[in-house]
């Protein structure tokens, strides 16, 4: 036991618990429209400021890694992606670290073997976090159907492709399989639940671990959930949900009758989710993009990178330094870089 | 600075697609489908369950009929009621509801699902058993 996941999972029970009683009581309105509208708000000028302040702040050093051979002689050849020298380089390598994580990929874990240490591919962390950020993208793209009418071709034919696999079940008491099973929605529980025990179980892993990581995954395992619940097992009525979220969208709030309390539990985690987004370790969505690691080029050594914050430094150089005491110098005997004469002669030329 | 116009522009395109739907509907009035009951569904007053169940969870029962006239050769369903009624969807269920364009198909428009029930059974059946 450990307080860190206890405390996390007591949050994203009592959030539900908030939500339930919320819902029961009658208090459609709150959690249906205005900690909605609250969310949104908070999501989206949390974000801009948090990325705003981020661009204020200055890359003292260039630290790009370098993952690859740098751009040398004409002869070697260069690592063009985990190297970059080029902006186009730079481009693609943040585009692949975005699309597919490929410093995840790299990940490796140590380990005494025979007596010898071996690194070992880690995989299955990758694997995990490909298939839950692919899965989250897919439900969510999924979700605006929800918010525009009518819904839009392409989320169709997504639709189509998600729910490709009819998985049917139909046992005295169990039914499954109608409304049409969506694969994105059960990898996502998957890859939510092994990140989440991941975290719980190894002992490494556990140690580093805080709360704030907990958090998240357990809140994403609530949503996950509470959709599928709200999916599968206790339906609610899908035209009466998108009355209330194209009002949402198009500022005419409605909350219609009859909603099940669910939607209202997977509604306010939602929410959550969104308020708390802007100022969590999510902020990773944007700051990705503004990693000083993966968005320099590779060529410290052909530019010299100036910080920005530097300011104007009163310096007193060698060359000044002699010119101001050269006379002393050679009268005391020490060496100088320009004898007297030479010094006469470039002083005469100046006047000229 | 020459970052910060980048930065600036990549925000303001997230918040754009953040932001899609509400910038897309602008504003205008969707309401919600009507869907029409015919005088024969008019009169019946009320569908093989209640109002409330039908709405949320009819697919639900569609597929359970569906196992047991296939499956189990058992063709008739009794409702918590005790009424009695043969478990078809050509027949039953589109005897009332015989018109699907502005019953059946006005929510699952609405809602973006297309039930493949349809890829088999014909919307107006002609047929009598
Ligand atoms: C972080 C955002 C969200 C996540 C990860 C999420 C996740 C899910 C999942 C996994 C399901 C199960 C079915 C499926 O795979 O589609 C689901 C269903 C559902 N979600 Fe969400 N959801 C999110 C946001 C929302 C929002 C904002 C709303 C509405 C305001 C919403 C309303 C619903 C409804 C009504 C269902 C039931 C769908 C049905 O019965 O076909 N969800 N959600």
């Amino acid at each position: 036991m450990n307080t860190r996941y206890l405390f996390a999972f007591l949050v994203v029970f009592v959030l539900f618990l908030v939500s339930w009683l919320g819902a029961a009581a009658g208090l459609g309105w709150l959690f249906g429209v205005v900690i909605p509208y609250a969310a949104v708000v908070v999501f989206v000028v949390g974000f801009a400021r948090k990325v705003l302040s981020w661009a204020a702040s200055p890359v003292p050093f260039a630290i790009p890694t370098t993952a690859g051979q740098g751009r040398s002689f004409p002869w070697i050849p260069q690592a063009k992606i985990d190297n970059p020298a080029s902006n186009w380089g730079v481009f693609l390598r943040l585009l692949f670290e975005v699309l597919t994580f490929r410093s995840l990929f790299r990940n490796t874990r140590m380990r005494l073997k025979e007596e010898k240490l071996t690194y070992q591919l880690e995989i299955f962390l990758w694997v995990g976090a490909l298939a839950f950020h692919y899965a989250f993208l897919t439900v969510l793209l999924r979700h605006t159907r929800f918010f525009l009418e009518p819904t839009p071709w392409c989320i169709q034919v997504l639709e189509t492709l998600d729910s490709f696999f009819r998985v049917e079940i139909l046992y005295p008491g169990v039914q499954f399989g109608l409304p049409a099973v969506y694969l994105s929605g059960f990898v996502l529980l998957a890859a939510v639940v092994y990140l989440a025990l991941r975290r719980i179980v190894i002992p490494s892993v556990r140690y580093v671990s805080l709360a704030s990581d907990y958090f998240p995954l357990l809140l994403i395992f609530g949503i996950a959930f509470s959709g599928i619940l709200m999916r599968y097992v206790t339906k609610v009525d899908i035209r009466a949900v998108k009355e209330l979220t194209l009002g949402l969208v198009t500022f005419r709030p409605t909350v219609p009758e009859g909603i099940g309390a669910v939607f209202y539990i997977h509604l306010f985690l939602v929410c959550t989710l969104l308020a708390y987004f802007p100022y969590s370790k999510l902020m990773h969505l944007g700051g990705v993009f503004l990693s000083p690691t993966r968005n320099l080029r590779g060529d410290t050594r052909a530019y010299r990178h100036v910080n920005p914050w530097n300011y104007p430094v009163p310096v007193h150089t060698y060359e000044e330094y002699e010119e101001e005491f050269r006379d002393k110098m050679v009268e005391a005997g020490l060496p100088v870089e320009k004898p007297l004469a030479d010094a006469a002669d470039e002083a005469a030329q100046e006047k000229e | 600075m020459k970052d910060k116009r980048w930065i600036v522009s990549g925000l303001v395109v997230f918040l754009l697609i953040v932001l899609f739907p509400f910038w897309y509907n602008r504003g205008r009035a969707v309401p919600p489908p009507e869907v029409k009951l015919t005088e024969k569904a008019k009169a019946e007053k009320e569908c093989v369950l209640a109002r409330d169940y039908m709405k949320a969870e009819h697919m639900q029962i569609l597929d359970l009929w569906r196992e047991t006239v296939v499956r189990e050769g058992n063709r008739i369903y009794t409702n918590p009621k005790g009424r009695e009624f043969v478990m078809s969807l050509s027949n039953t269920c589109l005897d009332c509801h015989s018109n699907k364009a502005e019953f059946c198909d006005k929510c699952h428009n609405y809602a973006s699902v297309r039930p493949y029930c349809w890829d088999c059974h014909i919307e107006n059946p002609k047929e009598a058993r």
